[in-house]
This record gives C-alpha cells, sequence and structure tokens, in this order.
C-alpha cells in the first residue's frame, strides 16, 4: 500500500428515532490506499452508511462523529458545504445500486454525464461532448453517439450501470465508493460490469470501495475485506485469506450459500451470538 | 413417473411482446423442478400463467390430470397449486394481521379447526405463536417470507410454485428459508417448481430444471449435470460461468 488516500477512525452515525437514537455505524476505522477494499455485510450491518458518511450523503438529521475522517489530507468532518462539493464527484465518485433510481430519467444520457463535467471543469460545449463520447466508449457502450442522445429509461439495466459509471469517472475521481453496484443486475450482466469497473479503476489507479451483501463476489474482486456486523467490522482479512476467516460470522457467511459440486442438506445456517453485537 | 402438471405449447404475449414461445414442460409428483434464466426470458411468466395471473393465449395445462385454459381457475385449484411469491414486502396485506392473513383462505376454502391450524402453520415455519397478532411491518424479510410460506401450506396444497422465493433476502436468511421449504416438501410430499436467477440455488433444491432464454427453454437438464458439466447449450454455460462469481482476465 503506497499513500493513505482515505484515513476513517472511529466512524459513528447515529439516527434519532422516536424510541432513541440508533447507531447505524458504531465505530468503523480503516485506511485505504490505491487498492480495492471490500465491505461486506448484511442488510442493516451499516455497510452502505459507512459509504454514503465518507461520501457526505448521510441525511441531514443524523448525526457524524469520528476521532478522523481524513481524505487526501482533508478534515471532512469540518470542511464546508461548498468545498464538500467540490470534493462530491470530482474527487471521490459514487456508483449506486440501481440505475433506474439513481440517473436522471427526465435528462437525456449525455447531458447528465456533461452536466457532471462541467459542475467541476470548465470546459467547452465541443470538448465536453467529445470527453463524454470517449467516456461511454470506454465503458464498452458500442454506439456511443446513439446512447448520448437516449433517456435512461430507453437503456438496460447493464447498461444503464455502465452509463452510471461513466458518469463518475469521467471527472477523474482519486476514489469510487461502489455501493452494490451489480446487485441489481443480472448474473451474466454483472461480470461484464465487474470486468470494466476493475479496468479502469486498475488503468487510473484510483481507491475503490466496493459495498455489497456477496461474500464471494467480493472476495474475488477486491483485495481486501472489511466484514461488518451489527455496526462494527468483525473482521478485516485479504481476500486471499478468506478460507482462513477467523471470526464465526464470517465463516457462517460462507457456508451458508449453496454451491454446486457440493451436497449439503439441510444447508448449515448462521447462529447469531449475542456478543457479536456487542 | 405421472406428470402432476404439465404444460404443452404454451404461449403468453403481450401486445407485441412474446413472452412465452411454445413452452412445454412435465413435473411428476414428488418431484422438485427448477427454472433458471435471466430476467425477461419468461420464467417468472411462465409460473405465473400456470397460477392463472397471467392469461395464456395457445397450449394447455394440466394439473392432476384435469385441464385449465386462459385464465379462469376454479377454487378446487387453488387447493391444489399454491404460490410464494418473490418480494416478501409487497406480497403481505399491510393492513392485516398474520392471524387475518392466514385465516383467509381457510375461511374462503370453507376449512374447519382454524385456530388449530393456524397455530400448526405458524409452528411449521418457526414463527410459533408469538407472531400471530403482528403486522407485517412488524417482521423482518425472512419473517415475511416464512408467513408469506405459511399461507401457502395452510390450504394443503399439492404443488408450490416458487417465484425467486430468496432472492430479496441476506445469504443468511437465504439458507434458513430453502432448509424451512426442503423440510416441508419432504413432510408433506409436495411437488416443487421453482424459478430463480441463481443456479446455485436451484442446484441445492431441484432435480432437474429447464434453463429459459427469450421466452423459450434452452434445455432441460438433470442438476448433477451442472456438475458433470454434462449439458448441450452454450447458454448454460454462461450462467454456469457467471455464477462462479468475478475472475480477473
Amino acid at each position: 500500500m503506497s499513500e493513505v488516500l482515505l484515513t476513517v477512525d472511529d466512524l459513528r452515525v447515529t439516527f434519532p428515532t422516536r424510541t432513541g437514537e440508533i447507531e447505524a455505524v458504531r465505530g468503523v476505522s480503516f485506511t485505504l490506499g490505491r487498492e480495492r477494499l471490500g465491505i461486506v455485510g448484511e442488510s442493516g450491518s451499516g455497510k452502505s452508511q459507512t459509504g454514503r458518511a465518507i461520501m457526505g450523503l448521510t441525511p441531514r438529521h443524523a448525526k457524524i462523529t469520528a476521532k478522523t475522517l481524513n481524505f487526501a489530507g482533508r478534515d471532512l468532518l469540518k470542511i464546508s458545504d461548498k468545498e464538500r462539493r467540490d470534493i462530491r464527484g470530482k474527487r471521490i465518485g459514487m456508483v449506486l445500486q440501481d440505475p433506474k433510481y439513481s440517473l436522471n430519467p427526465v435528462m437525456t444520457i449525455g447531458r447528465q454525464i456533461i452536466e457532471t463535467l462541467r459542475t467541476h471543469e470548465r470546459v467547452s460545449t465541443s470538448e465536453a461532448k467529445a470527453r463524454t463520447l470517449a467516456m461511454l466508449e470506454a465503458v464498452q457502450i458500442r454506439d456511443p453517439e446513439r446512447v448520448f442522445s437516449l433517456y435512461p429509461h430507453e437503456v438496460s439495466g447493464g447498461m444503464g450501470q455502465r452509463v452510471m459509471i461513466a458518469m463518475m469517472l469521467i471527472c477523474g475521481p482519486e476514489l469510487l465508493i461502489a455501493d452494490e453496484p451489480t446487485s441489481a443486475l443480472d448474473v451474466t450482466v454483472q461480470l461484464e460490469v465487474l470486468g470494466i469497473l476493475d479496468k479502469l479503476v486498475a488503468e487510473r489507479g484510483m481507491g475503490l470501495i466496493f459495498v455489497s451483501h456477496d461474500l464471494r463476489l467480493v472476495s474475488s474482486f477486491c483485495d481486501r475485506v472489511l466484514v461488518m456486523y451489527a455496526g462494527r467490522v468483525v473482521e478485516e482479512l485479504p481476500s486471499a485469506d478468506l478460507s482462513k476467516a477467523q471470526h464465526p460470522y464470517t465463516q457462517g457467511l460462507l457456508n451458508c450459500l449453496p454451491v454446486i459440486g457440493s451436497d449439503r442438506h439441510p444447508l448449515p445456517v448462521l447462529d447469531r451470538q449475542k456478543e457479536w453485537a456487542l | 413417473m405421472t406428470a402432476v402438471l404439465s404444460v404443452r405449447d404454451m404461449v403468453v404475449r403481450f401486445d407485441e411482446f412474446l413472452a412465452l414461445d411454445h413452452v412445454s414442460l412435465d413435473v411428476a409428483a414428488g418431484e422438485s423442478f427448477g427454472i433458471v434464466g435471466e430476467s425477461g426470458s419468461g420464467k417468472s411468466t411462465l409460473l405465473r400463467a400456470v397460477a392463472g395471473l397471467n392469461a395464456f393465449e395457445a397450449g394447455s395445462l394440466s394439473i392432476n390430470g384435469q385441464s385449465y385454459s386462459g385464465r379462469s381457475r376454479s377454487k378446487e385449484f387453488y387447493r391444489t397449486v399454491q404460490m410464494v411469491f418473490q418480494d416478501p414486502y409487497g406480497s403481505l396485506h399491510p393492513r392485516q394481521t398474520v392471524d387475518r392473513l392466514l385465516l383467509e383462505p381457510l375461511a374462503i376454502h370453507g376449512f374447519d379447526n382454524v385456530d388449530r391450524r393456524i397455530m400448526r402453520a405458524l409452528d411449521e415455519v418457526g414463527l410459533g405463536s408469538g407472531f400471530r397478532f403482528r403486522y407485517s411491518h412488524q417482521l423482518s424479510g425472512g419473517q415475511r417470507q416464512r408467513v408469506a410460506i405459511a399461507r401457502a401450506l395452510i390450504l394443503e396444497p399439492k404443488v408450490l410454485l416458487l417465484d425467486e422465493p430468496t432472492s430479496a433476502l441476506d445469504a443468511s436468511i437465504q439458507a434458513e428459508i430453502l432448509n424451512l421449504l426442503e423440510q416441508a416438501r419432504r413432510d408433506r410430499n409436495l411437488t416443487f417448481v421453482m424459478v430463480s436467477h441463481d443456479l446455485g440455488v436451484i442446484h441445492h433444491m431441484c432435480g432437474r430444471l429447464a434453463v429459459m432464454k427469450s421466452g423459450k427453454v434452452v434445455e432441460t437438464v438433470a442438476a448433477d449435470a451442472l456438475e458433470k458439466r454434462d449439458f448441450s447449450a452454450d447458454y448454460t454455460r454462461q450462467l454456469l460461468v457467471a455464477s462462479e462469481g468475478f475472475r480477473r482476465v
């Protein structure tokens, strides 16, 4: 790991509710260089809220605290909204789960990508268009000119997710947060999209945080994996050593998947221990 | 082998779009049959057409020797065939308690001993009587799916249609629900027709499976053929490779 891009120390995200405060993230710490980090956990484990807190997308009423939340030398908790906006989209990009809900339905794909670009850089219209087309080509869209003038509802899920990746990478961010980028896609399309993401992240030397519920997928894609449970990191390990996982939760997650070639009836289930959540 | 469910040359069309293009399959009594394919391949449409939720315009359907057409289904049909849906959040009435949800099918079909049947159904899906008077928003996704399964099983059907019953659930909860379904099938000698996009799940649950693509059945193979790679269609191979996870090239 070369330079440190992001330092997170004791990150906590708290939501006030009628019945008291809910701590969704309870003291998450990690550092990230220019590498691929996977965050895995089940629903409600706080994995998405961790990603959102870094991006600055936590709802206003929630409270974020951390000893350190440092991105490339800047304290993300202290900077103004204006500085936040400069970083968001320009230096940190985020790919969301479902392209159907995260693209603007009343704007053509080309215009949306250009909007991102011109928010952050002063470029001429013709240059913006040229760069957008080049970016669409980089995410392996065969006919960029045609897709440029389409609306999001006119493209498939896999294509929409490529558009999303193109939009996030056009400003050349140093860090990309991908929150379940392929969960809404078909299995066959999933691999194509992951392949494109993988190639671009490697070529551009970005840091990547890959948030997913799929432990196997994450371990085949990332260098390092954080396993979260009930708002905490219960285990951190290199993807290659996944089979040597120590924590019973990680082992349970690995074991409970049906795999072709094994014959286990009934499937082993997770026996949740109270002390995991402490 | 007697087919409990038999579909011949079924055609379903939505305006111009041919969702099912002459699909045929036979499922034997007590068998667990899987259907895999990507979105839009027609796998859910097939299940819905069997259940009478979509009309089919050509072909035939027979269940237990009784043939059904188009859309109309008798009351008797729903005592034989029940369905569990993908989305546990959308398939339970938000303003009915679990008790009321389970009472409805019993009342429609005129069952007696409703109290005991509801208790037993809840017990069987591992929920216990503590859940009986809760609303569905007070339950987690896995618990809701258990209620949906209880609702399907309470009529003591012969055939259970399962449309992606675990794809909205976490991996750890998925294992619990799959075990529950297998147990129910063993205890009641049920016939399953299960749709999923996950080959691993289908391989685990089913003895035979059909691979579907753009409204057609590409091939029908035994589940162990997947292990031995003993299949002919290229598309099956693609699905199998995809299910093994990401590989850097």
